[in-house]
């Protein structure tokens, strides 16, 4: 008896101080919050956080790998918020992540056969990736419904989740839950600086959009009557949809699934609707922002790529400020695109709006000439965006360009659109077939002259100008002179414009492009009179600042043979590292929509650059090309229904006034034009009638 | 030879979960995930080596030799305890990579009737110190064989129909009924 009972407390003496000799030499600091933090957590060891137990995932938040909503099982709020304050992350600035479902497919998708498992979208998805016909599309039997422990989530009455932002606390649980990756938990600052990717639902209309705006959804809303949602739908990708309602040259509709069959559906029309219905109402609708996050970035050039990169870098809590050579802010869109297209009122509207989100701007001072690199390094600025866009006219190169009477075609537009009283005569001729050109001849109509002409080296098959813009310079009353090259301004005694000498030309053997190359006829020398002549042949970004920056950094900026700014164009970064770039200044002249999606890229590469992570492209970023399965040859089950028509200004009052030519739809065609979207994802939409089953 | 008979009947007919069953609680709480059975699995075989070699020594050179081995199975707890406390620490000091991966399994299996058990019928079956190296892993291969199986069958039904009053553990626990059956075709190899 004695020897059993010393025995046990001998072995039990011995293990205990082994033990406690090992607590000793195998001792690890671990932080006293990781055992606050864990007390907090559910303690079911579950493993369904991703972690090896609950240690593990306090370890990970404290170190502040994870989240304090790790917990896939917590079902609290009250925790979560503890554990936010143990790590000292105060509640507020934690920025709270969303639920959010991209799929929109539902009951309308198609299916491949006949299920008739398990009623869970895992077992369904083992079967051939599930029954519906889209590989990536919602199967609609709602595991992320189940997964939600707070009710946030149900399978809606169209076949697809919807989700309860007031319920949801970005706990992630739906989005491990879902085996198709429909539905993300994203925080604001991360749906912002989406980019397309391959392998999203998306109609063909938003692969094209430059800017990636989600088309249908917005057309959707605007079809309920939501107007100020759809605003806020576009906001999530262009802050500029007054300018672009106006002037994009809608890039989508060439690819809208309805055009395939049917007159395509009048996107922009519609973007132009709900945006002018919220400028009209009066009031703004709220920008939400991120909380600050001290960063400073400076935004060299207030173009649409400025505007929108400094939008977005606002939006997701970084400080901005924007510096701007001009007097006013808008760049191109205010000084090259005439009052008559978009009106100056308008345009300080949207701006406001953007500058209202507590942006910086200060006006009237060129980089490289007031300030540089350097003073910005030195004030704090992180990184530096530079968007100056591409306002160096190129000249023809033939005698008498300098005579007086000629100008180019920029130096021109701005000029006027500041209000600059031009000597023009009564007879002009413009030289080019872009939309410089055809701008330039319509303000040239509106002052006042009496004959203007174009002289374009090609014929008007081949002007790149917008064809809407075409024609309504035809319908003012332009004259063509197609098929001519200039050879020379000839000037009077007072070294003033008097005539345009031009070889006419023929189209000859087709080049490398498919266009057939213009020939100059011999001998064909023709003069025509003019009082002035405007280059409108192109343009490339202003590079004096580089000579004039005293910063010797400046030098490692590397510009292409266009004077373009050397970039990545996926990331949009360039030979300095804190310097990023986007708009006409990266890809030379091109359009206000492509500035606007640069400037959100170049947004997200800045905030990567800020938090210090390496810059990298979204997998599989789709950048404008086409998701092949989703172009079709034909749309079964479409009804032609004739395309709202844009009410115009009548030619008669055009012309004596720069009012705005192009007028708003009435709110019922506005509708109408809505209700003819096909509410497309990327395989599915919504015919106009039922097709049979086949 | 004896050995490598000893080895398989270790592994296949006297399968520690499913000839025996020893240890059902860990088979049936782990078996949900592949993932983690497999850290399971691994687990066990870890600490059953070293509980086996442990408990050995206890009996032979302490229990024997006091001639007190109506204490072996209370020892053993007491002993089997420190030691999975011990290579916890240790584990976590010095190699935190393997720590990770085991983490939450080691104390789970602290004294789990599958180590007493392998542990108590190695001193039964009076087998030496290498034959209770062999036996020991080999008892811990066979339960990690027979939980991995089992997590695969389980992953399966997870997703099968199941009519509602079998859903869950009862139609886990039909499965390992079966799943042993199929085991003692094992019976005649040895
Ligand atoms: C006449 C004309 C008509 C057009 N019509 C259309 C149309 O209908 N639809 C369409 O989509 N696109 C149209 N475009 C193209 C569109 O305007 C441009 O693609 C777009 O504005 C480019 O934006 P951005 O931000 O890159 O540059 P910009 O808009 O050119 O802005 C650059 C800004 O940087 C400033 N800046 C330049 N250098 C400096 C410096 N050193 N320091 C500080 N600031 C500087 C400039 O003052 C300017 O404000 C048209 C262009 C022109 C010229
Ligand atoms: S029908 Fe609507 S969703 Fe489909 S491509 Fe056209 S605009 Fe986009």
């Amino acid at each position: 008896m004695i020897e059993s009972f010393l025995f046990m407390l001998g072995i039990g003496a011995a293990c205990s101080i082994v033990l406690s000799f090992a607590s000793k030499v195998f001792y690890v600091y671990e932080d006293p919050k990781i055992a606050l933090v864990e007390d907090n957590l559910e303690g079911a060891n579950c493993g369904g956080c991703g972690y090896t137990g609950c240690s593990a995932a306090a370890q990970a938040v404290v170190a502040g790998q994870a989240s304090p909503t790790v917990c896939v099982i917590s079902s609290s709020r009250e925790k979560v918020e503890n554990i936010a304050e143990i790590v000292g992350m105060p509640i507020g600035t934690a920025e709270a992540s969303l639920s959010y479902n991209m799929c929109n497919g539902g009951y309308r998708a198609t299916d491949k056969y006949n299920y008739l498992g398990v009623m869970s979208c895992k077992a369904m998805e083992i079967v051939f990736g599930g029954k519906r016909d889209c590989h990536i599309g919602c199967l609609g039997l709602g595991d992320c419904v189940k997964a939600c422990a707070f009710g946030a989530l149900i399978i809606g009455k169209e076949g697809f989740p919807v989700v309860d932002d007031d319920k949801c606390v970005g706990c992630g649980a739906c989005e491990k839950a879902c085996p198709k990756n429909i539905i993300e938990v994203r925080t604001l600052s991360e749906k912002l600086l989406k980019m397309n990717q391959q392998n999203d639902p998306l109609a063909p209309c938003s692969q094209t959009c430059p800017a990636e705006i989600d088309i249908p959804r917005y057309i959707a809303l605007a079809k309920a009557g939501k107007y100020k949602e759809a605003v806020q739908v576009i906001r999530m990708r262009n802050p500029l949809p007054l300018t672009c309602g106006r002037v994009c040259p809608h890039p989508c509709e060439d690819e809208c699934r309805r055009g395939i069959e049917d007159e395509p559906v009048s996107i922009n029309q519609i973007k132009r609707f709900v945006s002018d219905f919220e400028m009209e109402s009066g009031s703004r609708i709220p920008i939400k922002c991120a909380p600050d996050t001290g960063k400073k970035v400076a935004i060299i050039g207030s173009g649409p790529s400025g505007m929108s990169c400094a939008y977005f870098l606002r939006r997701i809590g970084h400080k901005v400020s924007i510096f701007e050579a001009m007097p006013k802010l808008g760049g191109m869109v205010r000084y090259g695109i005439p009052e008559y297209r978009l009106p100056d009122k308008v345009l300080d509207w949207e701006l406001d709006g953007i500058l209202n989100l507590g942006i910086n701007a200060f006006t009237h001072v060129r980089f490289g000439k007031d300030f540089g690199l350097g003073s910005l390094v030195a004030s704090g600025y992180s990184a530096v965006f530079i968007g100056i866009g591409a306002w160096e006219d190129y000249d023809l190169g033939i005698e008498g360009e300098d005579l007086e009477g000629c100008f180019t075609g920029i130096n021109f537009l701005s000029r006027i659109s500041q209000g600059e009283k031009l000597e023009l005569g009564k007879t002009a001729c413009v030289i080019g077939g872009g939309n410089t050109a055809i701008d330039c001849v319509r303000t040239l109509l509106r002052a006042g002259l009496e004959k203007v002409y174009l002289v374009y080296r090609r014929t008007r098959k081949e002007m790149p100008a917008n064809e809407v813009e075409i024609v309504a310079s035809e319908e003012e009353g332009i004259d063509f002179i197609f098929l001519a090259a200039p050879t020379k301004v000839v000037g009077n005694d007072a070294g003033h414009v008097s005539k345009l000498e031009y070889l006419k030309m023929e189209l000859g053997e087709p080049d490398d492009s498919g266009r057939r190359r213009p020939e100059p006829i011999k001998g064909s020398e023709t003069l025509i009179d003019v009082d002035t002549v405007i280059t409108a042949i192109g343009q490339s970004p202003e590079a004096s600042f580089k000579d004039q920056n005293p910063h010797r950094r400046l030098t490692e900026l590397e510009l292409t043979r266009w004077n373009t700014i050397e970039n990545d164009p996926e990331v949009l970064t360039t030979t300095i590292p804190y310097v990023f770039t986007a708009g006409d200044a990266a890809t030379g002249p091109s359009l206000v929509v492509e500035a606007i999606g640069g400037g959100r890229r170049a947004a997200r590469s800045i905030d990567m650059f800020l938090k210090g992570e390496k810059i990298t492209p979204a997998s599989d970023s789709l950048r404008q090309k086409r998701i092949r399965e989703s172009i079709f040859e034909e749309v079964k089950g479409i009804e032609k229904i004739k395309r709202a028509k844009m009410p115009e200004l009548p030619v008669e009052k055009r012309l004596d006034s720069y009012v705005e030519v192009d007028l708003v739809l009435p709110e019922k065609d506005a509708i109408a034009e809505a209700n003819r979207c096909l509410d497309c994802c990327r395989l599915c939409y919504n015919p106009d009638k039922q097709q049979p089953f086949v | 030879m004896d050995l490598i008979l000893l080895a398989i009947g270790c592994i296949f007919v006297n399968n520690i979960l499913l000839a025996q069953f020893l240890g059902n609680c860990p088979f049936l709480g782990t078996s949900n995930k592949m993932e983690t059975a497999v850290g399971m699995s691994m687990a066990v075989v870890f600490v059953l080596v070293m509980a086996g070699v442990i408990s050995w020594m206890v009996d032979h050179y302490l229990l024997k030799t006091l001639d007190i081995e109506y204490l072996r199975t209370v020892s053993f707890i007491l002993v089997i305890a420190s030691l999975v406390q011990f290579v916890e620490m240790f584990l976590k000091k010095s190699i935190p990579a393997l720590y990770a991966g085991l983490g939450i399994f080691l104390p789970l299996i602290t004294t789990n009737c599958a180590v007493m058990g392998v542990c108590l019928i190695n001193i039964k079956e009076e087998y030496t110190f290498v034959q209770v190296l062999v036996s020991s892993f080999s008892y811990a291969v066979g339960f990690g064989l027979a939980l991995i199986i089992f997590a695969g069958l389980r992953e399966r039904i997870n997703i099968a129909r199941v009519p509602k009053p079998l859903q869950d553990t009862s139609i886990g626990l039909i499965t390992a009924g079966i799943l042993s059956l199929s085991f003692f075709a094992f019976k005649g190899m040895v």
